[in-house]
């Protein structure tokens, strides 16, 4: 069977995600191709082309594409799905966005967020906020899937598909782009980073939150909190992580003086890694972790950033 | 302007659920529900619109069991004018939701649909723009603020990495992130007058849809546990583990 | 909003009461407007009770409860008293009020919630998520209703952009059907000097958990009891476990907060309970699904106050019919509320002036078994204050022979006055929890489902703010931080001159009432939160 993935990229740059997207998509059939569709947007199809396992990029230059709407989107994959057994895109905003309004189309289901491929109509999705695993089958003669970047590993480079031109598809003029607004932080959005420095009430002090923001220079990571930071006046109420506030999953969570209280524990659960520092070692935080610290932060933490620069030197 | 509000009953968020033990499918007996608080916001930015003069009418949707009737109350004490049952004991995927809604739609011939951008039990984030494909209506998805422009709606969306507005000719379909606004408090007299509103109950029948689909959920289980961790000794450790081992750094 | 009749609080107790009053109104053709406030989101959210339960007064309320579905669905088949030493347990003869044929082993909050649809379907305005926050009075300073909580307070109280201020409810007649130690009663007792004349109410605090245990070791109606182990012999108390249906069993655990030694940790010995050899087996290869605590009245005839006032009266635990020796609370606070019911019917009937006292309350439930059962009752608990091995005599003599008809009195002790001096006690070593059988404070109190919008005022009060640090923590070692199954009260270490503070974390609380009632100064004021706030408990 074919599968069709839908390349995320800013006309530019292919993005990661759709090399994860890929890799879900290897795992479901054996041979995959690549839609990108987009304006001025040539380098995003070599890309996709140089990624292994794909077999064939369709490449889409049009204006009509240049703000990826979902409406134009959804009908340039309509005119394209009858090929393949089922249709990829990254469980982002943008692949939420258009792909319910392809599978409606077809008038198929849509297999959202998956976790995990067990064989080619039998998938494993999140459901109630990842409390609960869910194992779904999906029998209709397209499956329209989204698949959380996370749990896939991204595919490598060393493929060498060939980039085949389609048309535009007739753009439906249901909307009209007006503006966009590009968070510009000196750091990653706490939501999207790879790598979380959270601190707690031990801590300390808003100074004490100083020693984070050093080490998470060193790792270009996004400042998180606990809710008793947040209570204590350390932190504002946007750094709260956890039931209550952002839930986040990055590849490395690093909790300094976190408790670990359940509220707390449900907000970062599922990052990849979690590294406790905390004086208390009967803390809930430090038995909880992949690996745990127990120490003074106001050692460990200047120590840890200075190992990590004389790491990358 | 007459807005439509579909709503869904869902366990609420405050209560944790869990695998029936023999995993065939989420125990939520005698547990708390709510409405869905995504669809709670499309509700109070359907009354707030309804407020400012701008829309004329607001009809609260749902589709679910005949308890899903508390919810629409809840839906009238916010503010809706009317709303409509329709029943079903069945758990129905959103492609099949969105059959029935555009069904809805074209009976009650809205200008605006506003629901919510997601179901905190299912998680889908389907339905809005699985229903303004089937109408084929212009969506705007995700919104974190919502202008009413002439003849056109103004949806600024929540996009990873910032926000993206877009304006969509009417009618069209809203589907509503958090940070819209917070819905109010329901006021106490504004619950008992909820009670006399008119509430139409149907069978989902009636609509004439399909309710098959291709899609099903077959088992629940845990999220995987995590394995123990380790102490480390000192900083060294640390790096040597994060690099190494875990490959995270 | 004006009614008849406004019920605070949907427990068995108001929900009879809001029964019975319809029942007559249609009986007789009049119209009777009936409301019933609840704190919690929902009806059943905040009940908790073992629970054995006596289907007497439900019989008598709706005598055709089963046709109607009620939810009580398992028999009780067997009833054990244990005598828990550490490693062993001794099987006593099952006292003749412990007896449980004819009972059932049930969810209360499940009950409360059929008993809300019944009371609905007879025209009873039922109000969860409004909690009652203040009493109102009249001129002549009768009671004339309720407000509700605001909404959207910020932390200093001020008004927050969403701010929903409490609306007043007015009523010829207001029951307060709060519960055990209710909020609004606190200060009914004061104002009215409810407890002129009466010796002081005793509490105990239950802490509950219901697990899916291994079909294989699931008993359909089994009940046991136990006294003795983990606690020490002076200090009253006892578990139990109840097998429900569906492979289901409430555990649970009582001490009484007559207890002396600050050092105690109610939720700790809870925990230690599930580990004793006669206990442990149920729970091996289970999975706890609900969690949740509550304090009980234990004071039975004494600690009952002045039930009637003008313009109102107090009904169930909030006054306090629970049967220590029956560990019956339930009938007897549906059997106050549907004598409630009758003796303000026929008050509204003959002077249908509102802020009229309902006098012959007391006189009436005299005439029932609630009382009749309670007198014989009544020496039984304070016995205890011996300790257990003269507490249990004690009490195989009232029963046995004086059958309860001893010509005394014992009197009770204040319960937050019973607590001795840090310096003068033992700290109690519990063990760790194990993840599988026992467990810690927060992880428990996530299966509460408890929660409290953010940004809303501690709705603990502390009158005097230094009192923890002066006295609470130097002269009794922080006994909130042990007493408190939720894990609300923290002494955190500040790192300078002041040593600690005091952490409330309010959100956790499960609204036990147990700080109100245990604080050696009373300085602790349990107020309502914001409506629909606090636990959600899924059937306790």
């Amino acid at each position: 069977m074919t599968v069709l993935v839908v390349a995320e990229h800013d006309h530019r740059h292919l993005a990661d995600v759709t090399r994860r997207t890929v890799s879900a998509a290897l795992a479901l059939g054996d041979a995959v191709d690549v839609l990108v569709a987009g304006q001025d947007c040539q380098a995003v199809g070599e890309a996709a082309a140089a990624l292994e396992g794909v077999s064939r990029v369709l490449l889409c230059d049009d204006p009509t594409y240049a703000h990826q709407l979902a409406e134009p989107l959804a009908e340039l994959v309509i005119s394209l799905a009858s090929d393949y057994s089922a249709v990829l895109a990254a469980a982002t905003t943008q692949g939420k966005d258009f792909m319910p309004r392809v599978a409606a189309r077809l008038d198929v289901a849509q297999v959202s967020d998956i976790t995990g491929i067990e064989g080619p109509t039998t998938f494993e999705r999140p459901i109630y906020a990842g409390n609960v695993m869910a194992r779904v089958i999906c029998e209709d003669p397209i499956r329209v899937i989204t698949v959380r970047p996370t749990a896939f590993d991204p595919v490598g480079e060393g493929g060498s598909a060939s980039i085949e031109t389609v048309p535009a598809a007739q753009d439906p003029g249901l909307s009209r782009f007006v503006e966009e607004s590009l968070t510009e932080s000196e750091r990653p959005e706490l939501g999207a980073a790879r790598v979380v420095v959270s601190g707690g009430r031990g801590v300390g002090s808003a100074e004490g939150f100083q020693l984070l923001e050093s080490l998470a220079d060193e790792l270009n990571a996004a400042i998180g909190a606990s809710r008793a930071a947040v209570d204590a006046g350390f932190v504002p109420n946007d750094y709260q992580v956890g039931q209550t506030g952002k839930v986040v999953a990055p590849e490395l969570y690093i909790a300094v003086g976190i408790s670990g209280a359940i509220q707390h524990w449900a907000g970062m659960k599922d990052s990849k890694v979690v590294v406790a520092i905390n004086r208390d070692e009967e803390a809930p935080m430090v038995q909880m972790a992949d690996y745990a610290l127990v120490g003074d932060l106001f050692e460990v933490l200047p120590a840890l950033r200075d190992g990590l620069r004389a790491l990358k030197s | 302007m007459k807005v439509l509000v579909p709503v869904k009953r869902v366990v609420d968020y405050t209560v944790r659920v869990r695998p029936r033990s023999d995993g065939s499918g989420v125990d939520i007996a005698n547990l708390k529900m709510s409405m869905n608080p995504f669809d709670e916001i499309a509700m109070e930015e359907a009354v707030r619109l309804r407020e400012a003069g701008v829309a004329t009418e607001v009809v609260a949707v749902s589709i679910g069991p005949a308890a899903a009737q508390d919810t629409l109350r809840t839906a009238l004490a916010f503010g809706a004018d009317r709303a409509l049952l329709l029943e079903t004991e069945e758990s129905l995927a959103p492609v099949v939701i969105s059959r029935a809604l555009a069904a809805v739609v074209g009976e009650e011939s809205p200008d605006l649909v506003l629901m919510g951008k997601q179901a905190i039990d299912d998680d889908c984030n389907q339905t809005a723009q699985m229903l303004a494909a089937r109408v084929g209506w212009g969506q705007g998805t995700f919104a974190c603020r919502l202008e009413m422009g002439d003849g056109e709606v103004i949806v600024t969306r929540e996009v990873d990495g910032g926000t993206r507005t877009v304006a969509l000719g009417l009618p069209a379909v809203v589907s509503t992130d958090l940070r819209l606004n917070e819905p109010r408090y329901l006021k106490l007299p504004n619950i008992m007058k909820a009670k006399k509103k008119p509430l139409d109950r149907r069978p989902l029948d009636s609509l004439g849809v399909d309710t098959r689909s291709g899609i099903r959920m077959v088992s629940v289980a845990e999220p995987p546990a995590r394995k123990p961790g380790v102490r480390v000794a000192d900083v060294g450790e640390l790096l040597d583990k994060l690099k190494n081992e875990a490959q995270v750094i | 909003m004006e009614f008849d009749v406004v019920i605070v609080g949907a427990g068995p107790a108001g929900l009879a009461a809001a029964i019975r009053l319809r029942q007559q109104a249609k009986q007789t053709g009049q119209d009777l407007s009936v409301c019933v406030l609840e704190k919690g989101s929902e009806v059943g959210a905040h009940i908790l009770s073992g629970a054995v339960f006596a289907p007497r007064a439900l019989h008598e309320l709706l005598p055709d409860w089963r046709e109607r579905g009620a939810p009580l669905n398992t028999a009780v088949s067997e009833d054990q008293f244990l005598l828990l030493t550490q490693g062993r347990a001794l099987r006593l003869p099952t006292p003749p009020q412990m007896h449980n044929q004819g009972n059932y082993i049930i969810s209360l909050g499940n009950l409360c919630r059929w008993l809300a649809e019944q009371a609905e379907a007879l025209g009873v305005e039922v109000l969860p998520g409004f909690p009652a926050a203040e009493v109102l009075h009249d001129e002549q300073g009768a009671v004339k209703g309720v407000a509700t909580a605001d909404m959207g307070r910020n932390p200093d109280g001020s008004e927050g952009p969403r701010f929903e201020p409490g609306v007043e409810l007015h009523a010829r007649q207001t029951l307060f059907c709060e519960g055990c130690h209710g909020s609004l009663t606190k200060t009914l007792i004061d104002r009215f000097r409810l407890r002129e004349g009466v010796g002081p109410q005793t509490y105990g605090l239950g802490i509950k958990e219901v697990w899916e245990v291994d079909p294989t070791r699931h008993r359909p109606g089994q009940v046991i009891h136990s006294v003795g182990w983990p606690l020490d012999t002076r200090t009253y108390g006892g578990g139990f476990l109840y097998h429900l249906e569906d492979n289901r069993v409430a555990v649970g655990f009582i001490v009484g907060l007559d207890y002396e030694n600050p050092y105690l940790s109610p939720f700790e010995e809870m925990q230690r309970f599930k580990t004793h050899p006669a206990i442990r087996p149920v729970f091996e290869g289970g999975k706890r699904i609900a969690y949740g605590a509550r304090a009980l009245v234990e004071g039975g005839l004494q600690g009952l106050p002045k039930l009637s006032f003008p313009g109102g009266l107090l009904v169930g635990d909030t006054a306090g019919f629970l049967d220590v020796p029956r560990i019956k609370g339930s009938d007897n606070a549906m059997k106050s509320g549907i004598t409630a019911a009758e003796t303000v019917f026929d008050l509204l009937t003959s002077s249908p002036a509102g802020g009229a006292e309902a006098s012959d309350f007391r006189s009436r439930l005299d005439n029932t078994w609630v009382i009749r059962e309670l007198h014989r009752a009544r020496n039984i608990r304070p016995g205890f204050r011996w300790g257990l091995w003269a507490g249990l005599a004690h009490a195989a003599v009232d029963t046995y022979v004086f059958r309860g008809r001893a010509p005394w009195t014992l009197r009770h002790h204040a319960d937050h006055e019973r607590l001795r001096p840090a310096r003068d006690c033992q700290p109690i070593d519990y063990p760790r929890p194990d993840g599988a059988i026992t467990f810690d404070r927060l992880s428990s109190v996530f299966l509460s489902n408890t929660n409290h919008e953010e940004g809303q005022p501690i709705h603990l009060k502390l009158r005097d703010e230094n009192r923890p640090t002066a006295l609470n923590l130097p002269v009794y070692a922080g006994p909130e931080a042990r007493y408190c199954p939720a894990g609300v009260y923290e002494y955190v270490e500040t790192g300078d001159a002041n040593g600690s503070r005091l952490q409330i974390n309010a959100q956790n609380c499960v609204h036990c009432k147990t700080c109100d009632i245990k604080d050696p100064d009373q300085n602790i004021d349990w107020v309502v939160p914001q409506g629909g706030d606090g636990p959600n408990y899924p059937g306790m």
